[in-house]
């Protein structure tokens, strides 16, 4: 009851307008998530394609994946937008805490079976996976796929 | 044709090997970096993991002080100054080992920074002429180890045991400052003992608790650094000499030909001798490096920073450890020389066998003999003995009492030091007997009886005619030989001074 009527309180107190005068946020939006963003794009060559492919191993060999891949960069580009100068930048909101230290105890462990639940497969006590990483085409193959699409 | 002109000027000029390296030494502690699970050489696959170590999802680390407390301890023995406040970072990369897709590291801040690693080598393989170098330690940094892969070719598929995934390691990162896989090989082994002096780990390379990465490049004095190529795969301190050595000479061998080194990674194939491209690290890797979100910076006291009230348990003072540091092996090695009058060299041989020095001072603690003569039996009969049998100092069947035993009836001249070595030999048998009891039993004391030896001596005299016409006539060389066929028909019972002294006495009768 009490919790719940200091919540109130808290609401009915007017935000202070100096806030909204120093916010590094534009008060408009400057564009609309979907719509052709202004200032230059981030074009998607062939060779980033299959840097990302290698380092993710995600398959974006199609027109769709191409395409969901620059609307990610596009939304991720909406960051550009906020005006951050003057502001000091952070690592997290946890980076003015103590870091705590741990005994060097052994208190976990011993479950094997448990933990292999997860896995798709395994082979006695072992996960299983592909052998390294897996084999992607030449750029110069995906090349000639971009051109086709 | 002049000489210039017959060949290029470029491979006249002598090339310029320049070696660094980093070496990630895995701590010794019980419990993992970030969780509490435990920390163990060949355990049954994936039985010393957490649900952090296999990166479930809500897990997070949990930092563990004794690893902290063995990173600022190495630093402060690399003479590095430590960060008070380090920073914890991700570092991405794709593998199956890796079940979070990143690995915790220092990469901004990292725990200690800026030190120096004195070691020395033998010039021209000779014990006598040693050179102290000196390479500078760019880092130290606190990092998870991943786990390990097991490659079945045959099945095509790759089996994964995370007991090693985030084991704590620190990263220790040396500028460029060497340049041949000699000095590479002297730095990391000092570097070993110091870490096992200290106990920060116990840095065996054949159980992968010291792992070195070589990077190699070559170039004409007075130009640039040539382009590097980092060397992996080096599982003991003899390879990475030979791959040092090997990637240096493949590299001015490249770029005489008219070559290019390409910026790549390669492996030490120990039976081939030689180093490959590796495959899989190819290409330009993007490691993607963010701040570790979960991980506030990690804090360090010293006398003067440490807060009044604060929890104890959630302090590492750095002044509590520097007073606590043990004496390092470049200490040690000093005070052997100081205390004992022994040579420098053999005071590299002591602290080169885990255990050595200790046996040493424990038999010049029990024997009369001094120790500029004792030291010539460890090194020359007990640690070739040991060698020859492939035995650590801790297995030798010989303990310190006995050999001190041993070399205390040499000194009383009860027996002669061939017949020393007999009893060693008795000795290493591991029979339980003590050294008396072998010299009784083999009868290997000297001849006391004055009058016994002087027939013998008479004998051979009588025997060896023309022997005895040289030493008359001046060669006095040849009494030597006198001594040595006595010594041999006491098997080794006479003492040899006192043998000269009948054999002179009866020869200028």
């Amino acid at each position: 009851m009490w919790a719940l009527r200091l919540c109130r309180g808290l609401r009915a107190v007017p935000v202070p307008p100096v806030r909204a005068l120093r916010s590094a946020v534009p008060p408009r939006p400057a564009w609309q998530h979907g719509e052709p963003r202004p200032g230059p794009q981030q074009q998607v060559t062939a060779e980033v394609l299959g840097q990302l492919e290698h380092l993710a191993l995600v398959d974006f060999r199609d027109a769709e994946g191409v395409e969901r891949l620059q609307k990610a960069i596009r939304f991720a580009d909406q960051l550009r937008e906020v005006n951050t100068d003057g502001v000091e930048p952070m690592d997290s909101v946890l980076e003015d805490r103590c870091l705590y230290l741990r005994e060097d105890d052994v208190t976990e462990g011993n479950c094997t079976e448990e933990l292999l639940k997860n896995a798709r497969e395994k082979v006695e006590e072992y996960f299983v996976a592909p052998p390294g990483n897996i084999p992607l085409p030449k750029v110069e193959d995906q090349e000639t796929f971009l051109q086709g699409s | 044709m002049k000489a210039e002109e017959a060949f290029p000027e470029q491979s006249l000029a002598p090339w310029v090997p320049v070696v660094g390296l980093e070496i990630h030494a895995q701590i010794s502690s019980n419990s993992k970096l970030f969780s509490g699970s435990q920390v163990q050489f060949a355990a049954p696959p994936n039985s010393l993991v957490s649900f952090f170590d296999a990166s479930l999802p809500g897990t997070l680390p949990v930092l563990n002080r004794r690893c902290v407390e063995a990173a600022v301890m190495t630093g402060l023995a690399l003479n590095c100054s430590i960060n008070k406040k380090s920073l914890f970072d991700r570092k991405h990369y794709f593998y199956a080992d890796l079940p979070a897709g990143y690995q915790i590291t220092q990469q901004r801040v990292p725990i200690a920074v800026n030190g120096s690693l004195s070691y020395s080598l033998c010039i021209d393989n000779k014990m006598s002429q040693m050179v102290t170098k000196t390479v500078r330690i760019k880092q130290i940094q606190l990092e998870q180890d991943s786990g390990k892969s097991l490659h079945d070719d045959t099945r095509s598929q790759t089996l994964i045991d995370l007991n090693r995934a985030g084991v704590g390691l620190m990263e220790v990162v040396m500028e460029p400052d060497m340049c041949c896989g000699e000095e590479a090989a002297a730095a990391v082994r000092e570097l070993q003992l110091i870490l096992q002096t200290l106990g920060s780990s116990q840095a065996v390379m054949a159980e992968g608790q010291l792992r070195v990465d070589a990077n190699v490049s070559v170039h004409h004095p007075g130009e640039p650094y040539g382009v590097r190529t980092e060397v992996k795969n080096i599982n003991s301190i003899r390879f990475l000499a030979k791959a040092v050595d090997y990637e240096i000479q493949r590299q001015i061998e490249e770029l005489e030909n008219g070559g290019t080194i390409l910026n790549e990674t390669r492996a030490f194939d120990s039976k081939l001798g030689c180093t490959v491209p590796m495959r899989d690290k190819e290409g330009k890797q993007d490691y993607r490096f963010m701040p570790e979100p979960n991980l506030p910076p990690l804090i360090l006291y010293d006398a003067k920073s440490l807060p009044a009230n604060m929890n104890h348990q959630q302090v590492v003072n750095i002044d509590w450890i520097h007073k606590r540091l043990p004496d390092l092996p470049s200490v040690k090695r000093a005070k052997l020389v100081e205390q004992y009058g022994i040579l420098p060299e053999h005071s590299f041989t002591l602290l080169n066998e885990d255990g050595l020095a200790e046996f040493f001072e424990n038999v010049v603690k029990q024997t009369q003999m001094k120790p500029k003569k004792v030291i010539g039996w460890i090194i020359k009969d007990l640690l070739s003995h040991l060698k020859q049998h492939s035995l650590t100092v801790k297995e030798s069947p010989v303990s310190s009492f006995l050999l001190a035993d041993l070399l205390n009836l040499l000194v009383k001249k009860d027996i002669s030091s061939t017949a020393a070595k007999q009893v060693l030999a008795e000795l290493w048998k591991g029979e339980g007997k003590t050294p008396l009891e072998i010299v009784k039993e083999k009868k290997l004391g000297l001849i006391q009886d004055q009058k016994e030896l002087e027939q013998i001596c008479q004998a051979v005299i009588d025997r060896q005619e023309n022997e005895v016409m040289a030493i008359k006539s001046g060669n006095q060389k040849v009494l030597n030989k006198l001594i040595g066929l006595v010594q041999r028909e006491t098997q080794g019972r006479s003492n040899a001074v006192l043998v000269r002294q009948i054999l002179e006495k009866k020869l200028s009768e």
